[in-house]
């Protein structure tokens, strides 16, 4: 009964976040000097432009707007895009699978490189695997992610002519798998090597202090095989603080997307923001700007019910 | 990287950037549309980007403008930070509740697509990229300040200080904050690092710095345009950023190493 009201009172306040974020951004777009874009169209007549006022109501007073535009928002409607002319909300959730994609994989392939890396580096701290973990997790951290990626298409499309530049898939070629992992390679690359240096130095910290815990002693006084040590002992500690680290990095993950994605040329959500950012279109970048806040309350919820049920000291107290 | 060799990187680049305009004096917005993409030359040594302009000149341009950035929205963040940070620590209660819980909301929300709504709709002037950069990284801060001040309140000293009848301002002011100096230079030198990377971005997405003023990160927009014909051109601003990000990281991993023995 008590881990049910801790995950509802979790769900209650990411709630309340995500209700603070849509009014900062209420309160963002509506105290802009010279209101929304579309009333600064200089071709528009004084009569125009109070006619177009009164159409998108911001004629009333601020809290009747802002009463309306939450109960739109609870209809799922986030007004229409100024740049494509259509609803703003269906326009960014559109491109949510491929943006899915890209961080999804993104973050397995860091998770693959980072927990064995780290596991092998915390078990040998000091040896020349650790330091070398230890530079490529600094340098990792240090490289501007758009740069990176810049680097990546001069070396491997440029020069080389291995893989392309950009875009989902090569035209002519939609269907084919093999041409869309190619597509996949280098952006997925460059969004996950800032993350997988970023956990491998949390799994590398944890194992090596792990290890010299009294009770990992105690077992290996007890003559415990090595391997059910490391399995038991060591990595039921070290890894807990990992799902925390996974919450806490999904937000830059979204802006790395974004990142990614402009470079690449990759339609998903992250350069949709870029462009409607770049725009002006207020109703897409707010869309963006709730969605994404939505989904990392979204992610982090469901990270505390997975530390439920793997740490036993948030079931029991 | 060892400290001292940091250290000698940030000030090697602080150098390039301000005092190299003094020995080379080449105007980093003067346009030359009929050498534009060149090759380097005596007149031009890193070549011309793709409106004819010094890259040298602009590189060192770039270098004062995404310094300034990022070493000015580091102070806002510690700022913010120490504020929200110490008052949370030091008042306990539901000022704390209140304050902490804000940071939780603050860190929920990606610090790149605030800055994209903000700077879209207010317009990308300097003073509001240094702002809205600031605005978006003190949360680290701000939690590593109140743990600090939390352990630091019941300390004797600080009983000594409340005894002679000193108030709460007076003794986190004198008392509490010469002790954080520690703890804020280490969060400096990593935050002038991602407070760079993050105006490169922002710049290179083109909501950041706004050209003509050159800044590292919108030399390398310009350059997405002549990455098969002059990859050069991306290659030199990004090993800028680079080497600054890996000099104050290097410099905070070892300050916080020396902190922490």
């Amino acid at each position: 009964m008590a881990h049910l009201r801790f995950l509802l009172r979790r769900a209650v306040q990411g709630l309340a976040v995500i209700w603070i974020v849509t009014t900062i951004t209420f309160a963002l777009i509506h105290l802009a000097p010279g209101g929304p874009s579309i009333l600064a169209d200089p071709k528009l007549s004084p009569v125009e432009r109070r006619a177009a006022e009164e159409r998108l109501g911001l004629d009333r007073p601020l809290a009747v707007q802002y009463l309306v535009w939450q109960r739109n928002l609870l209809r799922g409607d986030l007004g229409r895009s100024y740049l494509y002319q259509t609803p703003a909300g269906r326009t960014a959730l559109a491109r949510v699978p491929n943006t899915a994609l890209l961080a999804g994989l993104a973050l397995l392939l860091s998770l693959a490189v980072a927990v064995p890396a780290g596991i092998y580096a915390g078990r040998r701290p000091g040896s020349a695997a650790d330091r070398l973990l230890g530079l490529g997790s600094f340098a990792a951290l240090s490289v501007p992610t758009f740069w990176f990626g810049i680097v990546l298409i001069i070396l491997f499309a440029a020069l080389w002519h291995l893989l392309p530049a950009g875009g989902t898939s090569t035209p002519g070629l939609e269907g084919s798998p093999a041409d869309r992992v190619r597509h996949l390679l280098l952006p997925v690359l460059v969004l996950a090597v800032p993350v997988a240096a970023e956990f491998a130095r949390y799994v590398r910290s944890g194992v090596a202090t792990a290890a010299h815990a009294p009770h990992v002693a105690a077992a290996r006084a007890r003559g415990l095989d090595e391997r059910l040590i490391l399995r038991r002992h060591v990595l039921r500690n070290a890894l807990l603080p990992l799902v925390t680290i996974v919450g806490l990095q999904a937000p830059l993950l979204a802006g790395g997307a974004a990142i990614t994605e402009t470079v690449f040329s990759w339609p998903g959500m992250g350069r949709l923001g870029v462009e409607a950012a770049l725009g002006r279109d207020y109703p897409v970048v707010m869309a963006i700007t709730l969605g994404v806040a939505a989904a990392v309350v979204a992610i982090n919820l469901v990270l505390d019910v997975v530390y439920y049920l793997v740490d036993p000291r948030v079931r029991i107290g | 990287m060892p400290r001292s060799a940091s250290a000698l990187l940030l000030v090697l680049l602080v150098l390039f950037a301000w005092a190299g305009p003094l020995l080379r004096r080449t105007d980093p917005d003067a346009l030359d549309l009929r050498h534009t993409v060149a090759p380097r030359s005596a007149a031009h040594p890193l070549g011309t980007d793709e409106s004819g302009r010094d890259v040298l000149a602009r590189l060192m341009a770039g270098g004062r403008v995404s310094l300034t950035v990022g070493i000015v929205a580091t102070f806002v963040a510690l700022l913010l930070g120490t504020l929200v940070g110490a008052v949370a620590g030091w008042r306990g209660g539901w000022v704390e509740s209140l304050l902490m819980r804000g940071t939780d909301a603050a860190m929920a929300v990606p610090p790149l697509f605030v800055a994209l709504a903000v700077l879209s709709i207010y317009g990308s002037r300097l003073w509001l990229v240094v702002g809205v950069i600031g605005a978006t990284s003190w949360t680290g801060v701000g939690r590593l300040v109140r743990a600090e001040v939390l352990a630091l309140r019941e300390a004797e000293f600080v009983l000594a200080a409340r005894a002679l009848g000193r108030g709460g301002a007076g003794i986190v002011l004198r008392h509490l904050l010469p002790q954080l100096v520690p703890t804020l230079t280490v969060a400096a030198s990593v935050g002038v690092a991602w407070a760079i990377l993050t105006e490169s971005a922002l710049s290179f997405l083109g909501l950041g710095v706004q050209p003509p003023r050159a800044s590292w990160g919108n030399m390398l927009t310009g350059a997405q345009a002549s990455l098969y014909t002059a990859p050069r051109l991306a290659v030199w601003p990004g090993v800028m950023i680079l080497l600054t990000t890996l000099a104050c990281n290097g410099l905070g991993e070892a300050l916080r190493r020396r902190h922490t023995r």
